[in-house]
């Protein structure tokens, strides 16, 4: 028996020395931290940092090379059928089927986490209402915009009620209005359903808004972690979550590595 | 931090084929689905095969020395250009899954809790529905040609067996050829590499003892030889097999069932 009680476990998710190599490079070095259930939690770094490579071991979509990880109790190596049933995912590129229409979409998703044939249509048309598509649920996924297909996105991944939610930039590419409908419907989720949200972006606004903890990640490392007032706390008053990281890592997220 | 949450209702830890059955069949619908969003995919898929029936087999129907036994060429044709469509519409299916891939769907699955199986199987069963769409049209092409079709209802239900198995098999055969090559542009190229050997080494337009001995190995080995041999023992009134019809199902079944073990471990290294 390896899963934890979830209300006596302080950590939802647990990384220890977690590495990932490519050949030669090694893209994510030794990164341990862990994350309390229903906090949220911000990955920071620029592109090439190992923010997505970092997220794909924790949802099992990549086998970490060394160290090890877990998820709602479950080991990510071992037991990935069981991470992934705890887990909800949202990649960075559009996963929506753009030749379904919205309301297709979800009952898809319902019928791959087993959610029971008699609340099927119940849940997913509450979860419809909830991201605000119901009157978009019988248009074909492609003519929605960026905001309404990532909303979509979310309600797919939490319709199964996950203790985790994953995000790999869930608002690049999109207008300050989108992406502020986006979080607000993210928050009113976690309100509901009291997951842990884990997400990586490199708009520091963002994450000092509804961050409770930030991960700086530069050349695959941690090159520091705390609540956005700690961090800055280091730098003076005055200081943004950019100087931090201008600070602790020599470089800007802007320019900082490589693009992947 | 005191909220309340809801538990996953997922994950649970025996294997339930009820669940299996589930996702196996939501991914098959979701196929499905789509092709009834856009129905002319189907139709122009159709014209190839029914242009082979058509001009093909009039003109080879008149060249004597064919050893097609009692049947006419055009009856001896019509179970192999089925055969060819089927084989034709599921060949391709890899770079569907390239598609997803780079469209990002691919994802949404991974990441769920379906086994890697139900996926696998998933799809080739969404081939297999293309394939009997398909092969309608060239039942009612081939009537229309006065091919000797047997319409009895075990004859018309072993037929949709072979289809769906045979689809299932060279689907997931593409699949396993696009988790090698990975990308779309080389799949392209092998796709229509792979074809053509697997149409001309098999007795589809032509009977094995025609061929020199090599090729008549290699059309042994050919799966697309045991789907044709089964199908004109079952399509055609009076239809013969050459190897046994349970021969050709236990063939066919056997491949499918290598190929998806294979698939299931190769599916998911398609994101890396």
């Amino acid at each position: 028996m390896t899963q934890v009680d979830p209300d006596a476990s302080r950590s939802i998710v647990e990384a220890c020395e977690l590495t990932r190599r490519f050949g030669p490079i090694i893209a994510v070095d030794r990164v341990s931290f862990s994350i309390a259930a229903s906090e949220t939690f911000a990955l920071i770094g620029p592109n090439g940092a190992g923010k997505s490579t970092l997220m794909k071991m924790l949802t099992t979509m990549l086998p970490p090379t060394s160290g090890r990880a877990s998820v709602a109790g479950y080991d990510v190596a071992r037991e990935p059928q069981q991470v992934r049933a705890h887990i909800g995912y949202v990649p960075q590129l559009l996963s929506a089927d753009g030749e379904l229409t919205g309301y297709e979409n979800m009952l898809l998703s319902a019928r791959l986490y087993l959610i029971p044939h008699a609340e099927r249509s119940l849940r997913v048309e509450a979860a419809l209402a909830m991201m605000g598509l119901t009157d978009a649920k019988d248009r074909l996924v492609r003519t929605y915009s960026g905001g309404m297909a990532r909303r979509l996105e979310i309600a797919q991944s939490t319709l199964h009620r996950p203790a985790v939610l994953f995000m790999d930039e869930p608002t690049v590419g999109l207008d300050p209005g989108g992406r502020r409908t986006v979080w607000a419907h993210v928050e009113q989720l976690q309100d509901e359903i009291g997951a842990a949200i884990v997400f990586s972006t490199h708009y520091m606004d963002e994450a000092e808004e509804v961050c409770d903890r930030v991960a700086l990640i530069s050349d695959g490392r941690l090159a520091a972690l705390g609540t956005p007032a700690e961090l800055r706390g280091a730098q003076g008053a005055d200081a943004t979550l950019d100087d931090v990281f201008t600070a602790l890592t020599g470089s800007t997220l802007v320019e900082g590595g490589p693009r992947q | 931090m005191t909220v309340m949450r809801g538990e996953p209702d997922t994950g649970r830890r025996s294997f339930s084929l009820a669940d299996f059955l589930t996702q196996t069949i939501a991914v098959a619908d979701a196929e499905v689905v789509k092709l009834r969003h856009d129905p002319m995919d189907l139709v122009s898929r159709a014209v190839q095969p029914i242009l082979w029936l058509l001009l093909f087999g009039q003109v080879m129907g008149h060249v004597r020395g064919l050893a097609t036994g009692s049947a006419s060429y055009l009856d001896f044709l019509a179970p192999g250009v089925l055969a060819q469509s089927v084989l034709f519409v599921a060949i391709f299916y890899g770079l569907s899954a390239i598609w997803e891939r780079d469209l990002g769907v691919l994802h949404r699955y991974l990441v769920s809790p379906a086994p890697r199986s139900a996926l696998v199987i998933g799809k080739a069963l969404a081939s297999s529905v293309r394939g009997l769409a398909q092969s309608l049209v060239i039942y009612v092409c081939a009537a229309l040609l006065g091919v000797g079709l047997s319409f009895d209802l075990r004859h018309i239900l072993g037929v949709i067996a072979f289809i769906v198995l045979a689809s299932a098999l060279f689907s997931t055969f593409s699949l396993i050829i696009a988790c090698i090559v990975k990308t779309r542009e080389r799949f392209m190229g092998i796709g229509q590499f792979l074809t053509m050997p697997i149409f001309f080494a098999s007795n589809a337009i032509y009977p094995i003892s025609m061929m020199p001995p090599w090729l008549r190995t290699i059309s042994r080995i050919n799966p697309l030889s045991y789907e044709v041999d089964g199908l004109r023992c079952l399509m055609l009134a009076g239809g013969a097999s050459q190897f046994g019809l349970w021969f050709d199902y236990a063939a066919l079944l056997m491949v499918t069932l290598a190929l998806v073990t294979i698939a299931t471990r190769m599916y998911p290294r398609l994101t890396e």
